[in-house]
């Protein structure tokens, strides 16, 4: 039988495989996708709460997670095309221009 | 039986394929396992009772944010595998499973599950999409109608910041020129 555990173990792992992305990407595209793993495994963890204890919440906040998933994705594809047409990369290293 | 073959199927297959997302250095193969680990992350939500929740995963991640993504990716210079100036892995993984364990004992840790209880439960004799309904324009309403305007916000402000210079082509011009124009 599938318990809670599992599927929080699941979207712990989840959530450790974006963080690692994000620590580890230099490229900002990456990390965008990155952090969309990161939202998922909290959707995961959020549905499987809400199935166990036969309560709403957990999906309605995931509602609202993917609503936010969605602008964020909508503004930082803006912000991306301007920074690739400002300096023409989406490294990280090569847009750190305030060296001290 | 099947929930569990279901289940360790779809927990394996994501886990790989995030993991080819997060390590790959090409951007068309980390965006394909992304698209598709998104698929396979409906099904949790399927397995789970959430039958609203998954659909709307489909049509929101794999529908319009990969479109997004993939539409987006027509700007940047994709072709080329990405030369990224990496830190160490081992670091890198020691770091990101310790903070993400840390932060499930900061948070986790001190709710003990005998003191949840369901505050909104779904409606007896409804359906999942029923009950969601149900819940989100009663109790809901408010955060639902913020959301919406959230979205429209995100709408316009997109538009704003990559409509401009559209007539211009970013693959086909130097990039030198586009940098001394915009700099001017």
């Amino acid at each position: 039988m599938i318990g809670l555990n599992h599927y929080l173990i699941v979207a712990g792992l989840l959530f450790a495989i974006g963080l690692i992305g994000v620590i580890r990407r230099r490229n900002l595209l990456m990390l965008f996708f990155a952090t969309e793993i990161m939202l998922n495994a909290a959707n995961v963890a959020f549905a499987a709460i809400s199935h166990y204890y036969n309560d709403l919440s957990g999906q309605m906040f995931a509602f609202f997670i993917v609503a936010i998933a969605a602008s964020e994705v909508a503004i930082g594809l803006g912000l991306l095309i301007l920074v690739y047409k400002k300096q023409g990369t989406l490294d990280l290293d090569d847009l750190a221009t305030m060296k001290g | 039986m099947f929930e569990q073959i279901a289940f360790y199927l779809f927990s394996i297959l994501t886990i790989g394929l995030f993991l080819v997302t997060v390590l790959s250095n090409n951007i068309l193969y980390a965006m394909t396992s992304l698209a598709s680990g998104m698929v396979l992350i409906s099904g949790f939500f399927f397995l789970s009772g959430a039958d609203f929740l998954g659909v709307v995963q489909l049509i929101v991640y794999v529908g319009a944010v990969m479109a997004l993504y993939a539409f987006g990716m027509m700007f940047f210079n994709v072709t080329k595998t990405i030369k990224e100036n990496n830190t160490s892995n081992v670091l890198v993984f020691v770091l990101g499973v310790s903070i993400a364990l840390l932060m499930v004992i900061m948070f986790a840790a001190p709710i003990s599950p005998e003191v949840i209880f369901a505050s909104v439960q779904p409606e007896p004799n409804t359906t999942n999409p029923e009950a969601v309904g149900l819940v989100l324009f009663t109790k809901y309403l408010v955060p639902f109608e913020v959301a919406a305007v959230m979205l429209l916000i995100a709408m316009i402000g997109g538009i704003i910041l990559a409509g401009k210079k559209m007539d211009q082509s970013l693959t086909k011009t130097d990039d030198e020129n586009i940098t001394q124009k915009d700099i001017k």
